[in-house]
């Protein structure tokens, strides 16, 4: 690929990127209110999308072979449980990060 | 309140919410910057496809893409397909960029996973613009990766990394995202949903194919349940 092509390459994926995020604000702009099912998409949706990020996260975890996903497993037990504890968003990613860490440097 | 004090405010207290990804997005950033030195690459690709293009996964996959043989369209299919999920942020969006100006037009585009995730759930303290406080948790969140693709790309491989799995920060933060949202809604419905259309279609189609599959699965399950979703107190 020369120059020009890869500029070409990474031009189209701005492109595609752009196109994703700005599409809905181009469809459903100015001051005309927003159909009602789509009202109910936004609202509907995010929890969703919370749930697939947090698989989308995981999709390369294998519990088939070793470890067998229970490093994340333990993990994620650890920032629920700080999380219902304590409350604080910073303390539970943290707790559960450095848990992770230590799982697969030193146990797993 | 001055417009620089409403400036300072919101950017101090946009700050803590991202420290997460401040350490995850320096991390992963970093490890972008490395792949691309490894390949052969100017430590100035990572830096600009981080400004541009700001999206981690696809960053990843034009790594690849740059060393294959040049094919536009195929390259737009992939991109667009990796990207999608964004249409999701998009929707749910809407009103909560409203009012906000020339900012918006930033606001859209950098809206990466994170930042949407934050801008979304986050209840921004009182007295401060809701305007700036979204506009400096997504300029923070991407000067975190342009700042740690540049320099993965600048050292190239010659460190390796003692922070093995100090990516799970990104889990741990939609974990707790995701929890945070369960702990305030009534009905899991929605959670439930998410979920489940994931985790099937993770079995069904692979990690490399399943986002799609799962979103379309998502809007199907919502269109089905709209109404006892709504009737029964199911939506925040």
């Amino acid at each position: 690929m020369s120059m020009t092509e890869q500029i070409i390459t990474i031009a189209i994926c701005v492109l595609a990127t752009l196109l994703t995020r700005f599409l809905p604000f181009i469809i459903f702009r100015g001051n005309k209110p927003l159909p009602k099912y789509i009202q109910y998409l936004g609202k509907a949706l995010p929890a969703a999308i919370f749930g697939m990020l947090v698989v989308y996260c995981l999709k390369n975890v294998n519990v088939t072979a070793y470890s067998f996903g229970i490093p994340e497993l333990i993990a994620i037990v650890a920032v629920v449980t700080l999380h219902l504890w304590k409350r604080q968003m910073i303390l539970s990613i943290a707790g559960g990060t450095i848990i992770y860490m230590l799982l697969i440097q030193l146990v797993f | 309140m001055s417009e620089k004090k409403q400036l300072k405010a919101a950017l101090f207290a946009a700050f803590p919410f991202t420290l997460p990804i401040l350490a995850g997005f320096l991390f992963l950033g970093m490890s972008y910057g490395m792949l691309m030195a490894s390949r052969g690459f100017s430590f100035l690709y990572p830096c600009l496809m981080a400004l541009t293009i700001f999206g981690g996964s696809l960053e990843f996959v034009a790594a690849t893409m740059l060393l294959g043989s040049f094919a536009p369209l195929q390259t737009f299919i992939a991109a667009f397909i990796i990207q999608a999920r964004h249409l999701f942020y998009g929707i749910s969006m809407l009103e909560k960029y409203k009012d906000t100006g020339l900012k918006k037009l930033y606001l859209i585009f950098g809206m990466c996973d994170e930042s949407f995730s934050i801008n979304y759930s986050v209840e921004i303290p009182k007295g401060v613009d809701k305007g700036w406080f979204m506009f400096f948790v997504t300029l923070l969140n991407q000067s975190y990766w342009v700042i740690g693709a540049t320099t993965g790309g600048l050292i190239g491989s010659f460190i390796t990394f003692k922070l093995y799995g100090l990516d799970f920060v990104m889990t741990s933060l939609f974990v707790v995202i995701f929890l945070e949202q369960w702990l305030k809604e009534k009905k899991h419905y929605t959670a439930v949903i998410g979920l489940f259309s994931s985790v099937v279609c993770l079995v069904l189609f692979g990690a490399e194919d399943f986002l799609i599959p799962t979103m379309v699965c998502i809007v199907g399950f919502l269109t089905i349940f709209r109404r006892p979703i709504e009737k029964e107190g199911g939506l925040l």
